[in-house]
């Protein structure tokens, strides 16, 4: 369909720390004992899209995704990896890797999207419109309320800087206005609010991290502006802002075309025909407007901004911090099972001790070993842990080949691989990052465990 | 004028005498071959004597149509100007030929009518070619020559029954079939050349004023030039049956196939499973319409558009379009046409033949497959169908030595002269018909949106014409208002009315000027559902309907009604008011109160061929019994070129 994926996976992310690290780069964090990036790819791969670039911050990272693609997708997917040095943010590493692109649209998804909005849906308005980018929103994911409320309150304090506000034209097909961040002013373009007439502001949507840009506009954007560093907060709401105005260069290409046709007889009737064709289409107010008052011709350029607003009752959220990496592990196994792919959901029944029960909602990986009256509820637990007598994890995530001593609690905790856990540790909304040992009898409630970087 | 006639008489003359070796023998045909037909009718005498009054009752429909007619001159009265009286005139003796033409292709008993309708058709004949060919240049001094005539075409009719009975005993054992056929054949030959006729005048005519046009002649000319052999052959050897079945079974391959209807259940699982889209569930429709394919509504959108990579074997260009038609962002019978074919000719480029195939078949069921793609978006329109039947004759007349790029490269510039030649030249030919009939003073009625319309009136504007314009518009589509803002920005003087409010501002309008969907073979106007009122209320206040539609969109079906063809559009865009959600009366209203409701939605209604006065196509303006005529040489053109 003339359509180029580029999945931006990135590297480390400081927002996860200390889930991420250098062996595990944030495209490969397991959600549900499958790694994020897994989610994104079998969602193209459903969509039958299986030329892909993915874009790694970092080269040791991107050895590792590449690693795991390749074998994992192996004859299914054609994958390119780029790597790209690291905090040249999203713009700069689509300009890296702008030489690549070729075809008519780029379809941009970020690796961290958990979603099952079919990206032909933006493609499809993104076409219609004949638009120069099309971003899907989605509604913002409810954060999840766990059972104990004191880390998740002071999450939500933290994802509320991260709200967008965004304007759409009344029949929601146009994006009119976005910032990131709540701001005592919103500037609003006069020339667009005089365009629409009427606008909707909205909190309530989020960007997907989503976008199908045309590629002539994308590359132009990238090369004039080399200061932009962020698709989200510098290259979308340029073009938002100056879609009424936009330069020239956004519309060299119909120019080009009618250059070809040298006859003047044949562009008149390829005037005439347009014109037609204009006439029966509804115009959107970028056409109201390109018309000048007094009827001339259009001398005025604009593109088109379209949103593609994802159903509620569509899943969609991005991985981008603890919480979200706890809702997402919460919601896969749970209301959204859906999305895992079949093949990765659960190897060889774990050996399980007597009178241990395993409640709903829960994962285990192969090879995991479980001792005599251990009770899990809403827990992912990883490949080759060994877990012993009396331990309860409640809305947990456990990594590979964690050990964990008897009499544990684990509760709303992530604990990463290869941590041992001695025993009667209790953990109440803890992240323990890879390769912690945490002593015999200690507890901990609310904080960040990692080993110290040497 | 006469110098200029003559002058272009030479290669007029030139081309009739192509088929001169013919011609005089058909001259006394009528006489001979007539009496010939008339034995079906011989061999259940009393039966077809008393029928034949019945069929053809001349004084009736003289009085009828001349009453009418003649009570629309009061408008041409009004005018005071001799330009109107040429609507009204050709009027009378169309009619006639109107109500005598549908049964004289049906039913073999007819051929009474048909003998002496052709005996005295000659009359007719040359006054309605001239008329055809009645250019803006030469409009003037035919219409005032032609009122001796018609009225001569009128007196003729008187004889007609002593005449019949006087060929009816002539008539002689012969075969019959062969005759009929034979007849009709040479009916359309004749006919097709008098189109043919007054389009190359138009087009020769046009050319001196265009500088584009001129080029379109000579690729014009060839084919119909190449076509002429082999019906002049076929009419050479009439005598042989072999022939006559041959041009039945193509005939009958023309025929479109029956359509499906959509509340036959047996066959609507096929379909069902074939179908990239949901159908919607049949709730809630009107009971009559059932048979019609029901809207697919804008939530359909969404599903489609999440299967945008998965129909990777549609064309993405056809996708483009498909999701616009299924939006309602692209409506309009020539933009829609248009996008389809260009669509078509991205698909053609793009295409390479897999290996063991040949291009031809293979593109074919291409084509095919988009085409159903869709239709299941929206139902297509007939001048889509039409545009469609030439492209597949086109890729199936494509000969087998071409390779595939020259084989590509052909259809493509093919598909670039359909559109040229059938609605871009088409559509400057009938501004300049149509802008002669606009006069200073006028009021001009439209009624929605027409693209055709809109340009009529922007260039009569151009012309420096005074006249107010009144645009009729309804409920939901709302579309004049799109027309009125363009003419408003062009500097016209509008009037905007709802449909509802018709006959209050009809008495002060001297034209109405429509567009048309399509129009069918007996002369109806499939247009905007609306158009019919509109029509009939412009008959009724003695005002003329001027249809203004490309040739393109004709198309051979007969058909009466608006009920057995339609389109259903959005049935919920009528229960709602745009812009006022608290307008929502409908809404609150309980499940089992809403059981009771049906919601109909309409998109096209039928136009009795009465209540129009002239159709302006690009073969110039005809009554609308001529359509069949262009529709028969329409054919033969396209799918010989």
């Amino acid at each position: 369909m003339d359509f180029q994926v580029v999945v931006l996976a990135g590297g480390n992310s400081k927002n996860l720390t200390p889930l991420v690290s250098k062996e595990l780069p944030k495209p490969l964090l397991p959600v549900a004992n499958c790694p994020v990036l897994n989610y994104v790819l079998h969602q193209l791969e459903q969509s039958n899209l299986k030329d892909l670039i993915v874009v790694v911050e970092g080269e040791d990272a991107a050895l590792l995704v590449g690693a795991w693609i390749s074998g994992t997708f192996i004859d299914r997917l054609h994958v390119e990896i780029a790597a790209v040095p690291e905090d040249i943010g999203t713009a700069g590493a689509l300009r890296a890797i702008s030489h690549h692109l070729t075809a008519k649209d780029i379809l941009v998804v970020s690796g961290d999207l958990v979603s099952d909005v079919p990206p032909g849906a933006l493609a499809a308005t993104h076409r219609r419109h004949d638009a120069a980018v099309t971003t899907m929103l989605c509604s913002i994911p409810v954060s999840g309320p766990l059972e104990s409320g004191s880390s998740g309150g002071k999450d939500k304090a933290k994802k509320l800087g991260r709200y967008n506000i965004i304007g759409l034209d009344p029949s929601k097909q146009f994006l009119l206005h976005i910032a990131t961040e709540i701001e005592k002013d919103a500037r609003i373009s006069k020339r667009i609010l005089h365009a629409v007439g009427q606008m909707e502001m909205r909190s309530d949507l989020m960007d997907a991290h989503m976008y199908a840009f045309k590629r002539s506009v994308l590359q132009e954007v990238l090369d004039i502006k080399d200061t932009f560093q962020s698709l989200k907060e510098d290259v979308l709401p340029y073009l938002v802002r100056s879609q009424l105005k936009s330069e020239a260069l956004l519309n060299r290409t119909p120019q080009g075309e009618e250059n070809s046709n040298e006859k003047v007889s044949s562009q008149n009737n390829q005037a005439f025909i347009s014109r037609i064709l204009a006439n029966a289409s509804t115009p959107s107010f970028h056409g109201l407007y390109s018309e000048n008052p007094d009827g001339s011709s259009s001398t005025r350029k604009t593109h088109k901004c379209c949103v593609y607003i994802a159903s509620s009752s569509s899943y969609c959220v991005r991985l981008n911090s603890i919480q979200a990496f706890m809702d997402i592990n919460r919601d896969v196994t749970g209301d959204a099972d859906h999305l895992l792919s079949p093949n990765n959901i659960i190897g060889p029944s774990p050996k399980l001790g007597t009178k241990t029960t395993v409640g709903p909602n829960c994962r285990l990986g192969e090879g995991s070993e479980m001792g005599d009256k251990c009770q899990v509820k809403r827990s992912i637990i990883g490949r080759h842990c060994r877990i012993g007598s009396h331990v309860k994890a409640v809305n947990s995530v456990v990594m590979n080949h964690v050990t964990i001593g008897d009499g544990c609690i684990i509760q709303g905790s992530v604990i990463c691989s290869n941590v041992q856990l001695q025993e009667r540790v209790v953990l109440k909304d803890c992240q323990v990052g890879a390769g912690f040992v945490v002593t015999a009898g200690s507890e901990y409630k609310a904080e960040s465990l990692a080993k110290k970087e040497k | 004028m006469d110098a200029r006639r003559m002058s272009r008489a030479v290669p007029r003359v030139r081309q009739v005498g192509f088929f001169t070796p013919n011609t005089p023998a058909q001259q006394p045909q009528p006489q001979s071959a007539a009496p010939s037909s008339e034995s079906p009718p011989l061999s259940d005498s009393p039966a077809s004597n008393s029928l034949s009054p019945v069929m053809i009752p001349p004084p009736r429909h003289l009085s009828d149509n001349l009453g009418g007619r003649t009570a629309a001159v009061p408008v041409p009265g009004r005018e005071n100007s001799g330009e109107l009286p040429t609507v009204g005139s050709y009027n009378p003796s169309e009619s006639v030929l109107w109500l005598d033409s549908p049964p004289r292709s049906r039913i073999g008993d007819v051929e009474l009518s048909e003998g002496a309708e052709s005996s005295l058709g000659w009359y007719r004949r040359s006054d309605s070619a001239k008329f055809a060919s009645s250019l803006p240049s030469g409009g003037f001094n035919l219409s005032t020559a032609k009122h001796p005539e018609s009225v001569a075409a009128v007196e003729a009719k008187n004889p007609l029954p002593e005449q019949s009975e006087a060929q009816k005993e002539q008539a002689s054992s012969s075969k019959p079939l062969k005759a009929k056929t034979t007849k009709a054949e040479r009916r359309a030959l004749q006919e097709s050349q008098r189109a043919a006729k007054a389009a190359s005048r138009a087009q020769a005519n046009k050319s001196g004023t265009p500088g584009g046009a001129s080029s379109s002649k000579p690729m014009k000319q060839p084919p119909q030039k190449k076509d002429g052999p082999p019906v002049a052959s076929s009419i050479a050897a009439s005598e042989r049956i072999g022939v006559d079945w041959s041009v039945e079974k193509e005939r009958k391959k023309d025929l479109p196939p029956p359509r499906k209807q959509f509340d036959d259940e047996s066959r609507g699982g096929r379909a069902k499973r074939r179908s990239v889209l949901n159908q919607p569930e049949a709730r809630n429709r009107v009971e009559l319409f059932r048979h019609l394919p029901p809207h697919k509504n804008g939530t359909q959108l969404p599903y489609l558009g999440s299967k945008f990579f998965e129909l990777h074997e549609k064309h993405p260009a056809v996708y483009k379009v498909g999701l616009q038609y299924l939006a309602g962002d692209l409506s309009g019978g020539n933009a829609r046409c248009i996008a389809m074919l260009q669509a078509f000719q991205e698909a053609i480029r793009d295409y390479s033949t897999p290996p063991e195939k040949t291009l031809t078949r293979d593109l074919t069921s291409k084509i095919g497959g988009f085409v159903s793609f869709l239709i299941e978006c929206r139902p297509l329109s007939m001048s889509m169908g039409n545009a469609i039947r030439f492209l597949k004759s086109r890729i199936a007349r494509l000969p087998l030595t071409l390779s595939e790029s020259e084989a590509k490269t052909t259809l493509c510039s093919d598909i670039d002269r359909f559109i040229n030649e059938k609605i871009v030249l088409a559509d400057k030919v009938i501004l300049r018909h149509a802008a002669t009939k606009i006069r200073d003073g006028d009021v001009l009625l439209t009624y929605g949106s027409s693209c055709v319309v809109e340009m009529i009136l922007l260039y009569a504007h151009e012309l420096g014409k005074q006249f107010r314009v009144v645009v009729v518009d309804s409920h939901p589509m709302l579309e004049g208002q799109k027309l009125l803002r363009r003419l408003l920005v062009k500097g016209l003087s509008c009037t905007y009315t709802q449909l509802n409010a018709i006959s209050y501002v009809m008495h002060k309008v001297t034209r109405v000027f429509l567009g048309a969907s399509s129009i069918f073979s007996n002369g109806t106007v499939y247009s905007t559902v609306g158009t019919a009122s509109v029509a009939m209320v412009a008959h009724a206040f003695r005002v003329p309907v001027l249809v203004c539609c490309e040739a393109y969109k004709f198309h051979e079906r007969v058909q009466l009604d608006s009920i057995c063809f339609n389109e259903l559009g959005d049935p919920d865009a009528i229960s709602k008011v745009p812009g006022r959600v608290d307008v929502n009366y409908l809404d609150n209203l309980t499940d089992k109160q809403k059981e009771n409701l049906e919601l109909l939605n309409l998109k096209y209604d039928a136009t009795p061929s009465d209540y129009i006065s002239v159709i302006v196509t690009d073969y110039g303006m005809i009554p609308p019994t001529s359509v069949p005529v262009i529709v028969r040489g329409y054919r033969k053109e396209y799918l010989l070129i």
